[in-house]
């Protein structure tokens, strides 16, 4: 039990009711405290962070969680990293970005309406008390234990990797990060005003929230590529699925706040895709943290703390939903479109990013309600995802390319053939130059695509291209950039197993490996052989690799250590495999081309996200009272005189 | 699409675009949902003929000590659910995690009387025990 915990759950819980109270009562000093109690929490929470980060540095190992995730013999950097290495420490984490958010949008939110701050506030403070009571309850991080160990158990060593130092903090920094939607969301609903002035307060938070998750996912995709010694990049494993729903929810949020901001339309639908990002954020902590898989990220298996997760998650889900239903009707249709427009093409973009969520939903879900009914224990691979995932995706990638051509209100078809039709032809020559399998040619085809209407766009728009529109071009070109990436390695690489003696080499793929024996090598905390091998290329010297198997003296694991060479153009990846007799090992050799596209167009999205939250449009300035007015806004209005 | 087109009827098209895009969708997730489930076995069931001959499945158990048989790049190994025990072939270098006397499970097809792997489950937890093998274990009992 921590002191800076339990103040902060007495903080939260004053966040949780006084503004609310305040709000609704219409008393100004009660919604004043919403903003110095957020910076409370934060403080606390972060208070209680630095302590058990502390813990794992001096190594006291009093504490139970310390004991279990950390050693001597762990550099520093990854028994700080350990902090998040276990379940308890992970849900402090979550706990921290919460109470960051929430900080952030007190200070963040100066030029809003002090009730509808209040709300918001008061709305994330309720999500703090239910994860700290989690904690609290369930999940202490700073249990002691008695007598008081000599040494720790260690951490996981496919944890301690420069991947894993960034992926867990920014992945939270995502899915927590769209508690600001739908905080914003709930208060809407709450005051009964939503409008455009709304969506432009939501759309830089969720922006930002969708760059981290962003970021996140990408990091751990290439730590599950160096660190996994498979050569793949993303498995379609429930807890990889876990953190694409809510970002597949957060692309489609982005888009249809696009629409509620300039066109005053899809009210409702913006409002229930926030609450659902969130919702599905939540789903994926209770999907990795209940220990109902089993997987790395499963490290708990604790019934109670499944059933607390399912509990919280229909009282947070269930109540804006039962808000929504209530509310909903009264927010209105908004501004009228004709079938072809750009908010026709936006709502194509919703249904097919939706249809997606779903269809990842049902293969990550299936399979465990399926067990948890004792009705057969059935797994749903990378197939399925893949058979789902190209036909749905294509036409999303066609829409990119028409949708920002198209003009809002009411588009003609023969003004969108006349502005795309070099795009069509450069995407249709590029795809017919690919000389590649049927997949790769369809990749390129789209990719051209995306990039070439792109192109037009920026020509037509000359001069005039505020940071929201550059951002989104940044962000669709790296969706071309990641579509390349992901289709020339898929049809272009190779996978090669080699057997291999000092001094031998063997040809692959074009390229020669030669392996120049082991030698063994001593880390921090473990004990590795590392191999030798060369590779050439038409004679020419292209890298000298070494990839190690690792045993982690604390535990005794085992670890393949590949060797990766990086280069813009593609990968060359080498992992040792078995030792063989007659000194010969086993090698697996992999021809990667362009793989590191992939991470790139990630970059490139979260640029380009990052690039127009910081749009100067969102950036609010205190409202004249004349506009307040002229907005017709009454809930706010009666308090404007006592701000 | 033209602009003379009435409310009604651009809503009424709306709706039937969106009906029909969203059935398509659909059927193409349940088709390809329903054709690539893979299913759990353990050896007896693989033995009794209840496991598919021609299509993939998971196969799990311990892997009976004593019986890696590495021949180049293929390496051989039975498991076991202490009652009857089926031999799997995979091609390529095991997981860091697959020891002798461990649970392990398999994806692949029944070639014969052997099992050949395509994927042997990599789990990254020392500790780990795979689900389904824990609770086949526990039922032996």
């Amino acid at each position: 039990m921590n002191a800076a915990l339990l103040l902060a759950l007495l903080i939260a819980l004053l966040l949780g009711c006084v503004p609310m109270a305040g709000a609704q009562l219409g008393r100004p000093r009660w919604m004043a405290l919403a903003r110095p109690l957020a910076l409370a929490l934060f403080a606390c929470v972060a208070l209680a962070f630095a302590s058990l980060a502390a813990a794992f540095a001096s190594n006291d190992f009093a504490l139970r969680y310390v004991a279990e995730h950390s050693h001597r013999a762990l550099p520093l950097v990854y028994r700080l990293c350990a902090v998040w290495g276990g379940h308890e420490g992970s849900m402090l984490l979550w706990t921290l970005m919460l109470s960051a958010w929430t900080a952030a949008v007190a200070l963040g939110s100066r030029a809003l309406p002090l009730p509808f701050v209040a709300r918001v506030l008061a709305v994330m403070g309720w999500l703090a008390v239910g994860f700290l009571l989690f904690m609290l309850l369930t999940s202490d991080p700073f249990e002691r234990q008695f007598p008081v160990p000599a040494e720790g158990l260690d951490l996981n060593p496919l944890l301690q990797d420069p991947g894993m130092v960034g992926h867990p903090p920014l992945l939270y920094l995502g899915y927590v990060g769209f508690s600001v939607a739908f905080a914003f969301a709930v208060a809407a609903l709450i005051g009964g005003r939503l409008d455009a002035a709304w969506a432009r307060w939501t759309r830089p938070w969720t922006a930002l929230a969708w760059v981290f998750l962003t970021l996140g996912i990408a990091l751990g995709s290439w730590w599950a590529y160096a660190e996994l010694g498979w050569g793949g990049w993303w498995f379609w494993d429930p807890v990889e699925n876990a953190s694409f729903m809510p970002w597949l929810a957060g692309t489609a949020l982005i888009h249809s706040l696009a629409v509620t901001e300039k066109r005053n339309a899809f009210k409702a639908w913006t409002v229930l895709l926030a609450i659902l990002a969130f919702a599905l954020s939540l789903m994926g902590t209770f999907i990795v943290r209940s220990g109902v898989l089993s997987s790395v990220h499963a490290f708990a298996s604790d019934p109670q703390r499944g059933l607390f997760i399912l509990c919280f998650m229909g009282l947070a889900v269930g109540l804006p939903l039962a808000l929504y239903a209530w509310r909903a009707p009264q927010l209105g249709l908004g501004a009228r479109f004709a079938l072809l427009s750009r908010e026709t093409l936006l709502l194509a973009n919703n249904v097919m990013l939706m249809a997606a969520t779903a269809a990842v939903l049902l293969g990550t879900l299936y399979p465990l309600v399926l067990d948890a009914l004792g009705l057969g224990k059935i797994s749903v691979g990378p197939p399925y995802f893949e058979t789902v995932f190209v036909p749905l995706m294509a036409p999303l990638v066609f829409l990119m390319g028409v949708g920002p051509l198209a003009r809002w209100k009411q588009a003609t078809l023969p003004e969108l053939a006349v502005r795309l039709r070099w795009a069509a032809l450069v995407a249709v020559i590029a795809a017919l130059a690919s000389r590649q399998d049927l997949a790769a040619t369809l990749g390129l085809l789209m990719a051209a695509w995306i990039v070439t209407s792109m192109a037009v766009d920026f020509w037509h728009r000359r001069g005039a291209l505020p940071r929201a529109v550059a951002g989104m071009m940044l962000a669709h070109l790296g969706v071309a950039v990641f579509i390349a990436g992901v289709t020339l390695v898929r049809s272009c690489e190779s996978e090669e197993h080699l057997i291999l003696g000092t001094g031998m080499g063997a040809n692959a793929a074009g390229h020669r490996f030669v392996f120049h024996g082991v030698r063994e090598v001593d880390g921090p905390n473990y004990r590795a052989v590392q191999a030798w091998v060369e590779v050439l290329r038409d004679g020419r010297k292209l890298a000298d690799l070494l990839p190690e198997k690792r045993v982690y003296t604390a535990s005794g694991a085992t670890m393949t250590e590949a060797a990766i060479d990086s280069h813009l153009t593609g990968d060359l990846y080498v992992a040792l495999g078995d030792p063989l007799p007659g000194n010969r090992w086993l090698v697996r050799a992999h021809i990667k081309p362009f793989v590191g596209w992939i991470w790139g167009g990630c970059l490139l999205m979260a640029a380009g996200g990052l690039l127009a939250a910081s749009d100067r449009r969102y950036r609010v300035r205190k409202p004249a009272p004349s506009t307040a007015l002229a907005d017709g806004l009454p809930p706010y209005s009666a308090h404007e005189g006592l701000k | 699409m033209k602009a003379g087109m009435k409310p009604r009827h651009r809503r009424l098209a709306l709706a039937g675009g969106a009906f029909v895009a969203l059935a398509a969708m659909v059927a193409l997730v349940l088709n390809a949902f329903s054709s690539n489930l893979v299913f759990f076995y353990s050896p007896s069931q693989v033995l009794a003929r209840e496991a598919p001959a021609n299509r993939t499945f998971r196969l799990g158990g311990l892997v009976q000590k004593g019986s890696v048989q590495r021949d180049g790049i293929t390496v051989r190994f039975i498991v076991t659910d202490l009652a009857q025990a089926v031999t799997v072939s995979y091609r390529g270098a095991l997981p860091d995690l697959f020891r002798e006397g461990q649970g392990v499970v398999a994806q692949g097809r029944l070639e014969g009387a052997e099992f050949v792997a395509r994927e042997v489950l990599a789990k990254h937890d020392e500790k780990y025990q795979p689900p389904e093998v824990a609770k086949l274990l526990e039922t032996r009992r």
